[in-house]
């Protein structure tokens, strides 16, 4: 199944890409999207990064299970510079 | 009113917007672009935003606030794109019958932006620019001697 990845500010410009669709296995979580995403594009590949995931244009925990097309954004850190936990 | 824009933001048009007959005060929280930061000489900011979440989120935080203070109304409007020093990049209104109830929930407001919705920060400064939050040494860097995400090289020039 397919789903739709919008990357913005420090992720689009790491990826050159502001829009990927993304062929994933049914149950993958939006957790390993990322995992996936950073083999195809290793310039995401940093490590200690942290991201909030947003499915469908609401937060969502890295357990979430991807559905057909949703709209997935990885949320580097907001204006505000620190971070909240989901 | 929930709104980003890349035009230069109203503050006469945020104010109507909240006033309410009931209300006997309106706070207002209004953030501008700083020319100095950390050290650094900032030049102007440019922000950029997801949109309809970000604007989704920003309701949401005036949804709260309702819950929390008893507050008549309130408006957020925030820049996109690049704003030049001195202007206005966010600006908040909120209006209650009394002012305790609207100072609190525009501070609730501004911290709860900078927190959670969508809207990232680019700093253009002399020498480089630089994502904020993506800086070394916050608190988001949880491995140590990990690279630096967002440590942008200095232009060559």
């Amino acid at each position: 199944m397919k789903v739709k990845i919008r990357l913005f500010a420090i992720l689009r410009e790491k990826a050159k890409t502001g829009e990927i669709t993304k062929e994933v296995e049914p149950g993958t979580t939006v957790a390993e999207l990322w995992r996936l995403l950073q083999q195809d594009y290793p310039a995401l590949d940093v490590p200690g990064v942290r991201l909030l995931y947003a499915v469908n244009q609401s937060y969502v925990g890295g357990e979430y299970v991807l559905q057909e097309m949703d709209e997935v954004v990885f949320v580097p850190p907001v204006s505000g510079g620190s971070p909240c936990l989901l | 009113m929930f709104a980003l824009t890349e035009k230069p933001i109203r503050i006469g048009e945020l104010l109507d917007s909240v006033t309410r007959p009931g209300a006997g005060a309106i706070v207002t929280f209004i953030g501008t672009t700083r020319d100095h930061n950390e050290g650094r000489k900032v030049l102007a900011l440019s922000y950029e935003a997801y949109p309809g979440m970000a604007e989704q989120e920003l309701e949401r935080i005036a949804v709260e606030a309702k819950k929390k203070w008893a507050i008549e109304e309130m408006a957020i409007v925030h820049r996109t794109g690049r704003v030049d020093i001195g202007q206005v990049s966010v600006a908040i209104a909120v209006s209650a019958a009394h002012r305790e109830d609207a100072f609190a929930a525009c501070r609730f407001a501004i911290e709860e932006i900078k927190r959670k919705v969508p809207i990232w920060k680019k700093e253009l400064f002399e020498g480089g620019e630089l994502w904020i939050g993506t800086q070394s040494g916050q608190r988001f860097h949880t491995e140590p001697g990990a690279e630096v995400l967002g440590r942008f090289a200095p232009h060559s020039k």
